[in-house]
């Protein structure tokens, strides 16, 4: 396995937000990762990356545990993360946010531009004065440049115009192909599904189901991500 | 590297500044008034000081309180090095003393670098007004620690006799020393122009911007603000080391928390993280004192009324009003 989660528990403070959650990435799989808003999918992802350490369970990337490991070094065993809210450097320019972080490996910035070729356009562009979609595609683009073995997208396309839905979709999709590892937090069912490989859905902090697309009935759906 | 080239209105700017700068002297040359090529002199010794001070706090936007310490160390070096070399007393491990300036320099540089390094090791785990109190902390050790060191001067601090030397050039005629500085100036301005922009630097600069989002692609905040803080630590050493030999005396004010003030005062003035800003800060500061200097003793009162409004309503400083808002805020 990739990324494997086992039985994590974590806090804010004293307040207990995971009381025990399961999940596994293989290598070249797309999994998402479901739920309703606050079951803890925000807080699994900080856990992984180590912002907000698991208290309880592990976390191994690629067979490494990253119990007491800095947030870089977990970055460096593989993981690229894009964060909710679409979080550039925004006094930077586009090219910047990309250089800043890259590290050697197949993603260039030939190939990020190729991915997004609006990103090429606004190279010299601060990162604030890009819309939000673009910011989003930048996001992506700053997590590749990094080359993860596994790529996690929290909230992947919240709050965008469908148009540029699409487009984040569509690279999304040829990341996949290309067998890059991606754990995916979406609320667009009908995007997430056909990509996903597998689906991991919280509730109450815990794994409550795991299992393929296919297998996520409607009754499911509605009782674990209906509103 | 790309916008270092473009010409825009800042750059202008720059070289109007630049050109200023070195036009003053000749000047004051031609008409025999060498006051003025002090007066020069000291605003690019002070700009080569607060450049070394804006790599940490305009790039990496660590407000460091304590960079008197390095200015004062340089000055340090610059005087017990001469002084050994006037006594011919060996310094330590029986390493003779030096009158030469770019031995003087190279130890400067080295020996503030290292103090940087270790004051920011230190300082680097904390942030805010914590990382303020520290640095500051800091520096007061090494001014006091100079005061009660009587070997060299303590309290009264330490003169150098002759200025130092430089291989084939007379340094104590006032436009040769004034030229030496000014290149060394134009040096420092390009080094932090390029580690602006470098990888080195967007990383220092994207730190300033959100520590947790650096730490997720993979970058140690800590190792790359420590990094700064000792090449910032270094230049304004290198500062320090030209400032004793202008006055060709040393004392532990250079080490003084009014010292690092001072250098704060002038970034924020000039422009903070911008290329030019502490030139246009230092130009600004040493005519102030000397225009105001000459009016009242209190000219100090009118500095703090200039930079309240600089505070409050010039955020860019000098540079800002002039060139408009920085690229990289």
């Amino acid at each position: 396995m990739l990324l494997d989660v086992t039985r994590i528990e974590a806090f804010y403070g004293a307040s207990q937000a995971l009381f025990g959650v399961d999940l596994a990435v293989a290598e070249g799989e797309a999994v998402a990762l479901m739920g309703r808003n606050g079951m803890g999918k925000t807080t699994t992802i900080r856990a992984i990356c180590n912002l907000n350490p698991p208290r309880a369970g592990g976390v191994k990337i690629g067979g490494t545990d990253t119990k007491g490991k800095r947030p870089h070094h977990v970055a460096k065993l593989g993981i690229g993360l894009v964060p909710e809210g679409r979080r550039c450097f925004p006094n930077l320019t586009v090219h910047e946010n990309l250089v800043a972080a890259a590290r050697p490996g197949q993603w260039t910035l030939e190939r990020v531009n190729e991915l997004f070729p609006r990103l090429s356009e606004r190279h010299a562009q601060m990162a604030r004065s890009l819309s939000g979609g673009e910011q989003q595609m930048l996001a992506i683009g700053r997590a590749l440049m990094t080359n993860p073995r596994l790529l996690i997208l929290d909230e992947a396309t919240e709050g965008l115009a469908p148009v540029i839905r699409q487009d984040i979709w569509k690279a999304i999709r040829r990341l996949k192909a290309e067998g890059l590892s991606i754990l995916v937090v979406d609320k667009t069912l009908s995007e997430l599904l056909p990509v996903a490989d597998r689906c991991v859905i919280l509730e109450n902090g815990r794994s409550a189901w795991s299992g393929r697309p296919t297998d996520l009935t409607t009754e499911l759906q509605d009782r674990y991500l209906g509103v | 590297m790309r916008e270092i080239m473009i010409v825009t209105r800042e750059n202008l700017i720059n070289l109007i500044l630049a050109s200023l700068l070195l036009a003053v002297p000749f000047a004051a040359d031609a008409f025999g008034q060498p006051f003025y090529i002090t007066l020069a002199t000291r605003i690019a010794i002070l700009a080569l000081a607060a450049t070394g001070l804006n790599l940490a706090l305009g790039l990496g936007g660590l407000v460091s309180f304590g960079h008197a310490a390095f200015f004062g160390i340089g000055g340090y070096v610059a005087g017990i090095l001469a002084a050994h070399a006037f006594s011919g007393d060996p310094l330590v491990f029986g390493l003779p003393g030096s009158k030469q300036m770019w031995v003087i320099w190279i130890v400067a540089l080295i020996l503030s670098g290292l103090v940087g390094l270790a004051i920011g090791a230190i300082s680097l785990r904390t942030s805010g007004v914590y990382f303020i109190m520290i640095t500051l902390a800091f520096a007061q050790m090494v001014y006091y620690f100079a005061i009660s060191w009587p070997a060299y001067g303590g309290e009264d601090g330490l003169s150098i006799l002759v200025r130092n030397q430089f291989p084939g050039v007379n340094t104590m005629r006032p436009l040769t020393f004034f030229l030496i500085c000014y290149v060394i100036l134009l040096l420092a301005l390009a080094l932090f122009a390029l580690i602006r922009a470098s990888r080195f630097g967007t990383a220092l600069q994207a730190a300033r911007q959100n520590e947790v989002r650096v730490a997720t692609v993979g970058i140690q905040p800590y190792r790359i603000r420590l990094t700064g803080f000792a090449i910032s630590a270094a230049v304004t050493g290198l500062a320090g080391a030209l400032f004793a030999d202008l006055n060709r005396f040393v004392s532990p004010s250079m080490l003084s928390w009014h010292m690092s003030g001072e250098l704060i005062v002038l970034i924020i003035l000039g422009g903070t993280g911008r290329l030019f800003g502490p030139l246009a800060g230092a130009a600004l500061y040493v005519i102030f004192e000397y225009a105001l200097g000459g009016l009242t003793e209190r000219w100090q009162f009118f500095l703090g009324l200039i930079l309240l409004v600089v505070v409050l309503f010039a955020r860019g400083g000098l540079l800002g009003l002039l060139a408009g808002k920085a690229r990289h805020g």
